[in-house]
């Protein structure tokens, strides 16, 4: 009763006065019920080492460390720290530190850019200390206020003042409060990791297709766990983290969980808990036609039928072609054009892009052991190249058809030695691309940050990138209906390996059964043509 | 000069138009479902095909009972006496009025070339269409069986068309030799009343 009075005074205040300062008012009165709703039993802004103005991130870290002994040393250990990962299967060395891709392509040479979305302060060139606590970003996943936020260029720290950013634009970030900050923290949230993972590739929805910021109030349409309204999800209800060490990397995809680790449990060894048979089982489907949809489960992951579209709130960048970077206005400056949808189709910087909402997926066979093109890897330059592969088959007995969003792009390579280069991006240098548009300085500068050899000269490549399809999980009614695969044009049409009634046969059969049947009825209608004549015949006599 | 004899019981002509009729929905459904044309939506149509197929296989179970209660099946055993005449009259005997050469009585309803057809109908295309989509239907229980080692669903769907395509081209002549009896519509009669006219 005293909400709904609640809720007509709010109505009231903000059709009769000013919205922002009501709103506010609400605010601030909801937040105690909030806080103490929480069933935490800690309340850091009782914490005296705490009480003080920090004027560093380390300084903040070097106070959270003073209770959680253990907690900077398990970030150390983690991807999210070392920006590295060892693939097992194929022994190769991946992670943001060390892989190439088609996006803003690598992130050595312009660090103290790329690091913003880094657990960490200060990793400004290759002399980062990774072994330093202090250095671990505790409030950039902790922060429950919304005000803490990196900024690229300042190499993991957020803004210690206020400053302009994007440079030029007028725009005032101002300085986050750290105590505050730091007398705030919670539990990871929707908003803490999408701070980065929202923004991958240089933008909102730009990288995954599945994972952008209309995630952090998603309708139940779009995130059928995620939905305000409904299962209320945050990222780490399914990457049910234990010690800092996050499940559920795409680095290596748990492709297909057996229905002994169906357990969703925190720090598991064996299985994975972000996936969808950790809480669904490998038998899913309870109701209508239950035993015919459980077997399509054996060869289609969920994601196939339950994710039918990508991009579905925001557009996602399907294509980026470095090729056209430097292109200036009649004026000689760099300039800046958008497509019919007002999104970017062009940039001086970066080159040509494209968008596209509501993207239709790619479907591949897919056994979780993907294949890169390192830095090292040979090209060959007359083919587009697979920055990385996705393996499976229809044969391997643990593959499943995946949906994935497919990411093509031109970017440089040498021609001399057919690999890919590492080219210098940003910094406050001559060389950097987006500040002189120069490719061979920014190629050169790159290339010897790595220590890397190149020939000197380069040209560009066409590559394409595979993005496995996750997340946006639409709710049951949404889902791939039976004729999206079973009649033409079908959704699997170009899979191999599959039998799919309704778009497969045997064409000779078709021929023959179809023949014979048009001829037997040819023939019944001449004989029955035959006997019509030859009774009136016989009537005339 | 006619006479009237009493041919199809009612149990059989029963069993002949729900048969007819479900046969009829399984083809068209099941041609929906082979990707030949969009009539019911393919959901619908698998539907469908799987309650028609479960309903013949109910109405078999009786005319089976039926067949061999009342000693009806011996009408099945198969003869090659006026094979050749039956041949003769459909390829020119019909057109120059000839008599048949085959006379219907209860005991023997069918002539010599229905008696084959029929046979073959049981022994080939029946089998073939119910064993094929049987494992089709249970496609989700090959595992559990042991068979999905050595069964591919593109045989099992191979078979169950080829015996598909074999029924339609019967239903087609079926339907036509129909109208061949002694006058254009007295098998149809018979079918419907159980009397059937005869010479």
């Amino acid at each position: 009763m005293l909400t709904r009075y609640a809720g007509m005074l709010l109505v009231l205040a903000i059709t009769l006065f000013p919205a922002v300062p009501a709103l506010a008012a609400a605010d601030t009165q909801a937040a105690p019920s909030v806080r103490s709703a929480s069933k935490s039993t800690a309340d850091h802004a009782s914490f005296k080492i705490l009480q003080q103005e920090f004027k560093s991130g380390p300084e903040v870290t070097r106070a959270c460390l003073t209770c959680h002994t253990e907690a900077a040393k398990q970030v150390l250990r983690s991807k999210h720290w070392t920006w590295e990962f060892l693939n097992p299967t194929t022994q190769q060395r991946l992670g943001k530190k060390h892989v190439i891709n088609n996006f803003c392509t690598a992130v050595p040479s312009n660090y103290a850019f790329c690091t913003a979305c880094h657990v960490g302060y200060g990793w400004k060139d290759q002399n980062f200390d990774f072994g330093a606590q202090e250095n671990v970003d505790c409030l950039v996943c902790h922060d429950t206020t919304g005000s803490y936020r990196k900024l690229p260029g300042l190499a993991g720290h957020p803004n210690y003042q206020d400053m302009e950013f994007p440079p030029k634009s007028g725009r005032i970030v101002k300085a986050p409060d750290l105590g505050k900050v730091a007398r705030a923290v919670g539990k990871t949230s929707r908003d803490t990791c999408g701070a980065c993972h929202f923004y991958g590739g240089g933008g909102d929805a730009v990288k995954h297709g599945d994972l952008d910021s209309s995630l952090e109030q998603p309708g139940k349409y779009l995130d059928v766990h995620m939905a305000k309204d409904g299962l209320n999800f945050t990222c780490g209800t399914c990457h049910l983290t234990s010690g800092h060490d996050v499940p559920g990397s795409r680095y290596a995809v748990t492709v297909a969980q057996s229905d002994t680790a169906r357990m969703h449990m925190r720090g598991r060894q064996e299985g994975n808990p972000a996936t969808c048979e950790s809480c669904h089982g490998d038998k899913p489907h309870q109701h209508r036609q239950a035993d015919r949809l459980n077997s399509h489960a054996r060869k289609l992951a969920c994601q196939t039928c339950h994710i039918p579209e990508f991009a579905r709130a925001k557009p996602t960048k399907m294509m980026w072609d470095w090729s056209t970077v430097g292109r200036m206005d009649k004026d000689g400056k760099p300039y800046k054009l958008k497509d019919s949808s007002g999104y970017e189709s062009y940039d001086s910087r970066k080159g040509h892009f494209a968008y596209e909402s509501n993207v239709i997926p790619k479907y591949v066979w897919f056994n979780g052991e993907i294949n890169y093109t390192l830095r090292e890897t040979k090209l060959d330059p007359s083919q587009v190249i697979q920055i990385n592969r996705f393996e499976g088959s229809p044969d391997d007995g643990r593959s499943k058809v995946w949906p994935i969003k497919r990411f093509v792009g031109k970017q440089p390579y040498d021609i001399g030695n057919n690999q890919l280069v590492v080219f210098h991006t940003w910094g406050p240098d001559d060389s950097a691309l987006w500040t002189n548009f120069n490719w061979d300085k920014a190629i050169e500068f790159g290339m010897r940050e790595i220590g890397a050899e190149y020939s000197g000269q380069f040209a560009f490549v066409s590559t394409e990138m595979s993005w496995p399809i996750t997340h946006m999980v639409a709710p049951k009614e949404d889902a791939l209906a039976c004729k999206q695969c079973h009649t033409a044009p079908g959704r699997l049409d170009q899979v191999p390996g599959l039998y799919i009634p309704g778009r497969h046969g045997h064409a000779l059969l078709d021929t023959l059964g179809w023949s014979f049947a048009g001829l037997a009825l040819l023939g019944v209608i001449a004989h029955g043509a035959g006997r019509i004549v030859t009774s009136r015949r016989k009537e005339e006599q | 000069m006619t006479e009237r004899i009493y041919v199809f019981k009612r149990f059989e002509r029963f069993w002949h138009w729900s048969q007819a009729l479900l046969i009829i929905t399984l083809m068209l459904t099941g041609f929906e479902i082979h990707g030949t044309y969009r009539l019911f939506g393919f959901e619908s149509a698998v539907n469908t095909h799987t309650i028609a197929a479960w309903s013949l296989v109910t109405l078999w179970v009786f005319a089976i009972f039926w067949h061999f209660t009342t000693g009806e099946w011996k009408q099945y055993i198969p003869t090659f006496d006026k094979v050749g005449a039956m041949f003769r009259y459909y390829l020119t005997g019909i057109f120059t009025h000839a008599p048949h050469p085959f006379r219907q009585t209860t005991l023997r309803k069918h002539n010599p070339l229905q008696r084959l057809a029929y046979l073959g109908f049981w022994l080939v295309m029946s089998p073939l269409i119910w064993f094929s989509g049987w494992f089709y239907l249970f496609y989700d229980s090959w595992a559990d069986w042991g068979v999905d080692a050595w069964l591919s669903l593109e045989w099992v769907a191979f078979f169950h068309t080829l015996g598909a395509f074999m029924i339609l081209i019967f239903f087609i002549a079926h339907v036509y030799l129909a109208t061949a009896g002694h006058t254009p519509t007295s098998h149809i009669k018979a079918m419907i009343t159980g009397w059937e006219e005869v010479e």
